[in-house]
């Protein structure tokens, strides 16, 4: 019965790597705990994975709160190709 | 009733969509110039194939299903170069170290990592740096998941890749992501 619940490390981290965007399963959790229980690298590498995913969270409001616009410099070429294009 | 059917203005088409379409692709390219060429391209599809347009959906709508393909188009040509620019990274895998618990494997300390938040202009630029390093494969998932926080079958779908290919490459990414900040940053 435990061996179906024993996982590698890899496989520990990519689970830790999902759970970080809420989307392990409930097996995958219960997987990746029992494997965090004997296995302090892969704790460790939790541990970051949290740190990192605060900073990639900051990050993220960051760059959702930019506006790209192409300059008007941009528009006007396109604008040109796309007469050329036409004819 | 009737429903309503939707026309193409070609003339309008830069003034009313072109800052949208930019900024579509730019969250999922993250190249300027890339960018631009993708928005042109989808703009000259759309010309040559005016005569196809039902009028079912918007042209916006309709437009950005073209750049849709485009992205897809791009997306598969940096997958098929993955042979020759793919830099395997995953957690425990290197040669005949795979599966051991090598003590000097253990991920360094980061015991400043409290003191230093995502508020700083210097963590976010080294953050970015280490995204832009990442096979552009990876990037482009990883933003697409991270930093636009889009849905898991939202990306497969537009990509056209399964939920497993999605996390393996995340995992990739995340883990070539740690090593990059761990050199760059934490330990720096």
């Amino acid at each position: 019965m435990f061996k179906n619940l024993k996982i590698t490390c890899d496989q520990a981290t990519t689970i830790c790597d999902k759970n970080q965007y809420s989307e392990a399963s409930i097996k995958e959790l219960i997987k990746l705990n029992i494997h965090l229980i004997k296995c302090r690298i892969c704790a460790v590498y939790t541990k970051h994975n949290i740190t990192l995913t605060n900073f990639y969270k900051g990050y993220s409001q960051h760059c959702k709160a930019l506006k790209n616009c192409m300059s008007a410099e941009d528009k006007e070429a396109l604008k040109t190709a796309l007469e050329q294009n036409k004819e | 009733m009737a429903e309503k059917t939707h026309t193409l203005n070609t003339n309008k088409w830069i003034d009313n969509y072109a800052d949208y379409l930019y900024n579509y692709t730019i969250t999922r390219v993250n190249n300027s110039d890339l960018a631009k060429d993708l928005v042109q391209d989808t703009f000259f599809a759309g010309l040559k194939s005016a005569k196809n347009f039902q009028g079912k959906a918007t042209e916006r709508t309709w437009l950005v299903s073209i750049l849709k393909r485009k992205i897809i188009d791009h997306y598969r040509k940096i997958n098929s170069k993955k042979g020759q620019a793919e830099v395997r990274m995953n957690f425990y895998d290197d040669g005949e170290n795979e599966g051991s618990w090598l003590e000097e494997r253990v991920p360094q300390s980061w015991d400043n990592a409290s003191e230093k938040n995502i508020e700083n202009e210097e963590l976010r630029n080294q953050l970015e740096g280490c995204i832009n390093k990442l096979p552009e494969k990876y990037a482009m998932v990883f933003r697409m998941k991270t930093v636009q926080e889009f849905e898991t079958a939202e990306i497969c779908k537009e990509l056209e890749i399964t939920s497993s290919n999605l996390w393996v490459m995340i995992h990739r990414a995340r883990t070539q992501l740690r090593k990059c900040m761990e050199d760059n940053w934490f330990n720096n």
